[in-house]
């Protein structure tokens, strides 16, 4: 399963340009409001006709400008969440569930499908519900299963989780982690928030103003992000809890990292997103200090920011890329520069569950 | 009453409901067309639509006349081809009264699928229905508030249609002659002031029964119509 996009799409003083592919799992496109993403995924979906261009999905082509090929969106097999969950407020829960099934031409095993759907979501209890008695995260919920249960060959997200508060996100994010790793659909997720994307993502594509400025995998592409709260993320695994004291230490690549206590069993896979102004840099080992993290690592480069008051400091450590933000003073202070062996000095409770 | 003034009643009730029944399914049609279809020449089909509102209703009658009269081409090839004979029957009185409450059925209807939100649409379009399906299944039943009322508009119209009926059909008795045609008959003749009156009572209780079922219906189907 792949799927292909080289479009160029011109709107009044707007131009989307994009041309990538993508890689099984979910493929995140990043960036700002106004960058470009929503545009691009209602063209994958066929919601918009793209002034140019070629959209293909599993080898089929669904448009292709030059020969006049444009597969309107019923026909494409596309699963779409909406930021605005878009539930049918005439239908029952049960029945916006099984509303694409009506359509599907491959609805085999179909109450089945609901069952195990539901199973994966936990909205059991919602079934003969109105849409309008939802809280925003059961909607949301809701709204994936809806797209899943019209067997797409690929599924859609633009920002579900926009319109929700942290506690509904922190709901959600683990059943998108579920769909990425269990449905084995592939997912495009469009986001502007660097935590769910270093949370979710296997591929990134990051946008700015209209342009695919780089595509690759999240631990590659994320630290170079232009982002406000950018940052490094680690691949780790949860190595030990220290009941005592409420922590979790991660073993990655890095090395050991104490975090808040994780919710997750020993050996359980989990990223961990460091954001670069919670990163410190001391040209030693520091003594007597309260941070439970010093990782050592050495200096790849040093981007100032537009108007020179502060610089990001990206850091190899064992091949594992952190960012630190600093200010131009103490980057002058300690003489930092490319090559230069430092430690990263990271406090525990600077990380959050997200 | 006398038998007359009941056979007027009937009629009309017969008339109005065989227009609304006809002009539904189309009214909605072209309510749908113009509420969410893009196509050249879209102001002149409105305004088409809209023309037995602004027109006399006797002009409008008189159209139907040299349109579907018997020595017409259409009126000839109905009549012979299909049996279907408009002029001077209870059918053209039908007629024209689809034609006269036609807009305002449109009207009603349209403005209830334009209040539908788009974005459910597009969202059905995704899960894998086709245009006609969204209109079925997601359009249709979110506007049926609206539908009801456009319904109910055009059936009040075409009980009370008085103008082009009688110079399509003329004021036939027993065949023709509806409520308010029965009504301008009785004026006109010493001593039909009472049944004049007998049957103004009745058109206004029919009206108002009219109303408040639709008022009924409305309220038990709600207003659900916004993306939630």
């Amino acid at each position: 399963m792949s799927f292909g996009v080289d479009i160029d799409h011109v709107r009044e003083h707007f131009r989307l340009t994009a041309r990538f592919s993508s890689a099984p799992g979910l493929t995140a496109l990043f960036g700002r409001s106004g960058s470009g993403k929503s545009t691009l995924v209602d063209i994958i979906g066929g919601l918009i006709r793209p002034t140019r261009g070629r959209v293909a999905v599993d080898g089929q082509v669904l448009v292709d400008t030059d020969r006049g090929i444009f597969v309107p969106k019923h026909r494409r097999r596309i699963g779409y969440v909406f930021q605005d969950s878009r539930l049918f407020p005439h239908l029952s829960v049960r029945n916006n569930l099984l509303y694409g099934r009506w359509f599907a031409q491959n609805g085999g095993g179909a109450s089945g499908d609901l069952a195990a759907i539901v199973e994966l979501l936990g909205i059991g209890a919602l079934l003969d519900r109105r849409p309008d008695s939802l809280s925003g995260g059961e909607k949301q919920r809701v709204a994936i299963g809806r797209a899943l249960l019209a067997h797409p060959r690929l599924l859609l997200m633009d920002e579900p989780l926009a319109s929700l508060d942290e506690a509904r996100r922190a709901e959600i994010l683990p059943y998108i982690e579920r769909l990425r790793d269990e449905a084995g659909v592939p997912i495009v997720y469009v986001s502007h928030s660097v935590a769910e994307v270093a949370r979710l993502a296997t591929t990134v594509v990051v946008l700015s103003e209209g342009k695919v400025t780089a595509v690759g995998p999240v631990l590659d592409i994320l630290p170079l992000a232009d982002a406000t709260d950018g940052g490094g993320v680690l691949d780790a695994t949860v190595a030990r809890h220290d009941e005592p004291f409420h922590l979790t230490v991660l073993a990655s690549a890095a090395g050991e990292l104490q975090v808040p206590q994780l919710a997750a069993t020993v050996g359980t896979h989990v990223r961990a997103y460091i954001r670069a102004r919670d990163v410190m840099i001391s040209l030693r080992p520091p003594e007597e200090i309260s941070a439970l993290n010093v990782l050592p690592g050495r200096i790849v480069a040093i981007v100032a920011s537009p108007n020179g008051a502060q610089a990001d400091v990206r850091l190899d450590c064992n091949g594992a890329t952190l960012m630190a933000r600093l200010t131009a003073k103490s980057v002058q202070r300690l003489a930092l520069a490319p090559g230069r062996p430092v430690f990263a000095v990271i406090k525990s409770v600077s990380f959050e569950r997200s | 009453m006398t038998e007359e003034e009941w056979a007027a009643v009937r009629l009309s009730l017969l008339v109005a409901t065989t227009a609304t029944a006809a002009s539904l399914p189309l009214g909605i049609g072209v309510a749908w067309l113009l509420a969410r279809g893009r196509f050249w020449g879209k102001s002149l089909v409105d305004t088409l639509v809209h023309l037995p509102l602004i027109m006399p209703p006797v002009v409008t009658g008189y159209l139907l006349l040299l349109t579907f009269g018997r020595r017409t081409p259409i009126g000839a090839f109905l009549a012979d081809e299909l049996g279907i004979v408009l002029s001077f029957r209870w059918t053209g009185a039908a007629l024209a009264c689809a034609v006269m409450g036609f807009p305002l059925l449109v009207r009603a209807v349209r403005l209830s699928i334009e209040a539908v939100d788009s974005r459910l649409e597009s969202a059905a379009g995704t899960l894998g229905a086709n245009p006609l399906w969204v209109f079925a299944t997601v359009t249709l039943p979110l506007s049926l508030p609206g539908v009801i009322a456009g319904a109910i508009l055009c059936f009040a119209k075409a009980m009370g249609e008085f103008g082009a009926t009688i110079t399509f059909v003329s004021n036939i008795p027993g065949e023709t002659q509806t409520l308010p045609s029965m009504i301008y008959t009785l004026t006109q003749v010493p001593g039909g002031d009472a049944g004049a009156l007998r049957l103004t009572l009745i058109s206004i209780a029919i009206s108002m029964l009219a109303l408040l079922g639709s008022e009924l219906l409305a309220r038990r189907i709600g207003p659900r119509r916004v993306a939630t």
